[in-house]
């Protein structure tokens, strides 16, 4: 097993050197392969970590916790590996050859780098290497959100470097409280480890722990978007490039998660379980109301997204705060059917985006029929993440709220259910008018006051299916705009994918939820229940 | 409370720095031009390695020297070349954007400062958390530096100062690690030394970024993007 945890330490970061001296083409490949190895890497570790934690000197440890978070990162970085093959063509598409070696560069030496944070950071063993690990996964992402350089792109990286980096430094402020309580037992020379700072749990001084707590949940908290401390998430998410979107939302925010866990086992070992679960319910429930909230009025797609993540973090705190063993198993199953629901979403919002040439929902219609393979696949992710049955969030929501009646938490698992069918109205609202709405506007009325207005006619050399030209398909609105156009270039949209590379990863997520929500294969159910375990899940 | 006692040299010295550390605080906080912040942040960071000198000296703790060497080199010196550098000429000149970009008045804004202070110096205090090696009233201190440099992250639109509020928002974490984790293994507080460098450096690719967009540091016309 040491050599997988050491491939994993070194494949991807290979991968980001190699990407920064590589051809665009070679630089996808490349990805494309440390991607796919990564996750096969992941899965190879299912099978030890369901039965034993593994510990590798004083700084890696892997247990079923740990596998089950590099699991959602895994399989996300494999499939937005792939995707980003076809992204990154059509981004890059109307640039100069220069420009595109240079954003094709950047961008698969940081998404690797990404990938490879986000991987190591479940595997320290120390607090303070896992903090270290957070704050890089801070550092290179806000790298990526900046990649785009536009007006938005560099105000959204600046709003989130800014607020997550406060955030981890009260994270910080928690690793030393942290090894302030363990020095307590320990000594003063120790080194923050989980495997000796665990089993003694029970001896630590409580005011530090609480304090440690406390700081830890709300300075992780703020990466992974708990509200009051979420403000950076739906700026981030929504200029980001969409495949750094997606790892955002699946599996940044599941690691941030991670590390509010570990900080949750320390506590609950010192101080019983109750204090750490009340924190995390209020947490989980003001992020639930916000994001259901916001999430019945949104405009820009990638933003709608961004907040249903807000929700689901939510509903992670929750899960736990409700201590049941069923219900961790469910927040265990949660954070992986999440990262593959939001990754297809992200995915197939993307295509979208690049589709129709814009993010706002209003300039998206009839995506159906305009996209024979992304548009059925999206409303899929959609419907997944609104935890319809037969997918794997339907699976985990349904454990986490019988959890929650199980250990009599009667109220907060009404307010739960009550919360996630507001959010599936948003959702849902949203997504319909964008996937079934006709492609004609009503009455031949022109296009919508959001929609930056584009002549009827422009002359577009080399594309004859100009509006209004010779066997155009499409009629002309009164006042001279089709709402079909690709917003901003005039050209009229036929159904077409842009991508095959960005189809095939959305399949595969959709296979993953699939087996998530109907048989999850016995090796995961074992890895859940001793993860359950290890969460100490007796209510 | 016991009855008060004179401090010892030792106290005395350490609870000094850490007083002078704030007060540096509050300079950083209506300082125009970011060469000045820098300065005062490289003062700020020299003062630590100082406290850490004096407490490794007193408490034999060898580990210190080292630490606050690298501290001292990493802080003092490559932090503040690696802004100035990554900045360039912005870095030297007057800084636009950078005077003046008060949410609320000078006064205001230190007299709200003292209150953040006080408020953060008397709970840091009632958590009756005593160190082993260094004196309670500096953890009280290291507190009520970090509201004040959210403080000055929240005031100061421009995004010099709000770099410079984290980049001090990290040294009072160092100084509430110097006195409850004074004994924090050397090779974590060398990897936290460089992750700083590389945030660091990051903060400076985006401020360049941001002025290169925005002709300016302030950031006032970041609006675009609410709700």
């Amino acid at each position: 097993m040491l050599a997988v945890i050491l491939a994993l330490v070194v494949v991807p970061l290979a991968a980001g050197i190699a990407s920064l001296t590589a051809s665009p083409r070679t630089a996808a490949a490349v990805t494309m392969t440390s991607g796919i190895a990564s996750f096969g890497l992941v899965l190879a570790l299912i099978p030890a970590a369901a039965h034993r934690t593994l510990g590798y000197g004083p700084y890696v440890r892997v247990d079923a916790i740990s596998v089950i978070f590099m699991l959602a990162t895994g399989f996300l970085y494999a499939a937005v590996a792939v995707y980003s093959a076809g992204y990154v063509r059509k981004e890059t598409e109307g640039e100069g050859p220069a420009a595109a070696r240079r954003y094709a560069r950047r961008f698969y030496a940081l998404f690797n780098v990404f990938g490879w944070s986000m991987l190591v950071a479940p595997m320290m063993n120390s607090l303070a290497l896992l903090w270290i690990a957070v704050e890089v996964t801070t550092v290179v992402s806000a790298l990526l959100v900046a990649l785009e350089n536009s007006d938005a792109a560099v105000e959204a990286a600046w709003k989130y470097v800014l607020i997550a980096s406060a955030g981890l430094g009260l994270a910080l402020l928690a690793t030393i409280f942290a090894y302030f309580a363990g020095a307590q037992v320990l000594g003063q020379h120790y080194d923050l480890a989980l495997n000796s700072i665990l089993p003694v749990g029970g001896r630590l001084p409580h005011t530090p722990v609480r304090l440690a707590f406390m700081l830890a949940v709300l300075g992780y908290g703020t990466k992974v978007g708990l509200f009051p401390v979420h403000t950076w998430l739906p700026d981030a998410h929504s200029e980001a490039p969409t495949p750094v979107s997606a790892l955002l939302s699946g599996s940044l925010l599941a690691v941030s998660f991670y590390a509010i866990l570990r900080y949750y086992q320390i506590a609950a070992a010192a101080l019983g379980s109750a204090f750490p679960r009340d924190v995390l319910l209020a947490f989980g429930v003001a992020s639930l109301l916000l994001a259901a909230l916001y999430l019945l009025d949104q405009r820009d797609l990638k933003r709608l997204l961004a907040y249903s993540s807000i929700e689901h973090m939510g509903i992670l705190a929750i899960g736990v705060s409700f201590g049941a063993p069923v219900a961790l198993a469910g927040v265990m199953l949660h954070v992986l059917a999440h990262a593959a629901a939001k990754g297809n979403a992200f995915m197939g919002a993307g295509v979208l985006v690049i589709k129709f040439g814009s993010k706002q929902i209003s300039a998206q219609r009839a995506a159906l029929d305009l996209l024979p393979w992304s548009g059925p696949l999206f409303l899929l992710a959609v419907l997944a993440l609104s935890a319809m049955p037969p997918f794997g969030i339907f699976r985990s929501e349904f454990q986490i709220v019988a959890g929650g009646f199980g250990s009599h938490s009667y109220a907060a698992a009404a307010v739960l259910v009550v919360l996630v069918t507001v959010a599936f109205f948003g959702l849902t609202a949203s997504t319909t008018s964008m996937v079934f709405r006709s492609r004609r506007p009503a009455g031949g009325r022109a296009a919508p006051a959001a929609e930056p207005a584009t002549p009827a006619v422009r002359p577009s050399p080399g594309d004859d299916r100009r509006p209004g030209g010779p066997g155009s398909p499409e009629p002309v609105g009164t006042a001279g705009v089709t709402v079909l156009e690709r917003a901003g270039t005039g050209r009229v949209l036929t159904r077409s994918e842009p991508s095959a590379w960005m189809v095939v990863p959305v399949l595969a997520g959709i296979a993953v939820l699939l087996v998530l929500g109907l048989h999850p294969p016995g090796e995961l159910a074992q890895l859940i229940s001793r993860a359950v375990t290890q969460l100490g899940g007796a209510a | 409370m016991d009855p008060v006692q004179a401090p010892g040299v030792y106290q005395g010295a350490a609870n000094v720095i850490a007083a002078l550390m704030l007060l540096l605080e509050f300079g950083m906080l209506r300082q125009a031009l970011i060469r000045d912040q820098i300065r005062l942040y490289a003062a700020q960071s020299a003062l630590i390695s100082v406290l850490a000198i004096v407490i490794a000296a007193d408490r034999g703790l060898p580990d210190l020297y080292a630490l606050a060497a690298l501290s001292a080199a990493l802080k003092v010196v490559a932090v503040p070349l690696v802004v100035r550098r990554l900045l360039g000429r912005t870095g030297h000149d007057e800084s636009p954007g950078v005077a003046g970009s008060y949410t609320l008045g000078v006064a205001n804004t230190v007299l709200g400062s003292i209150g953040l202070a006080a408020f953060g110096f008397f709970c840091f205090g009632a958590l009756g958390i005593h160190s082993p090696v260094a004196p309670a009233a500096a953890l009280a201190i290291a507190g009520a530096m970090v509201l004040v440099a959210f403080g000055l992250m929240i005031v100061r639109r421009d995004v010099a100062s709000q770099a410079i509020g984290f980049f001090s928002l990290e040294n009072a974490i160092s100084l509430a690690a110097l006195v409850v984790a004074a004994g924090l293994p050397l090779i974590l507080e060398t990897a936290f030394l460089f992750d700083l460098l590389v945030a660091v450096v990051v903060f400076a690719m985006l401020m360049r970024a941001h002025h290169a967009r925005a002709e300016s540091l302030s950031t006032a016309d970041l609006t675009q993007l609410r709700g």
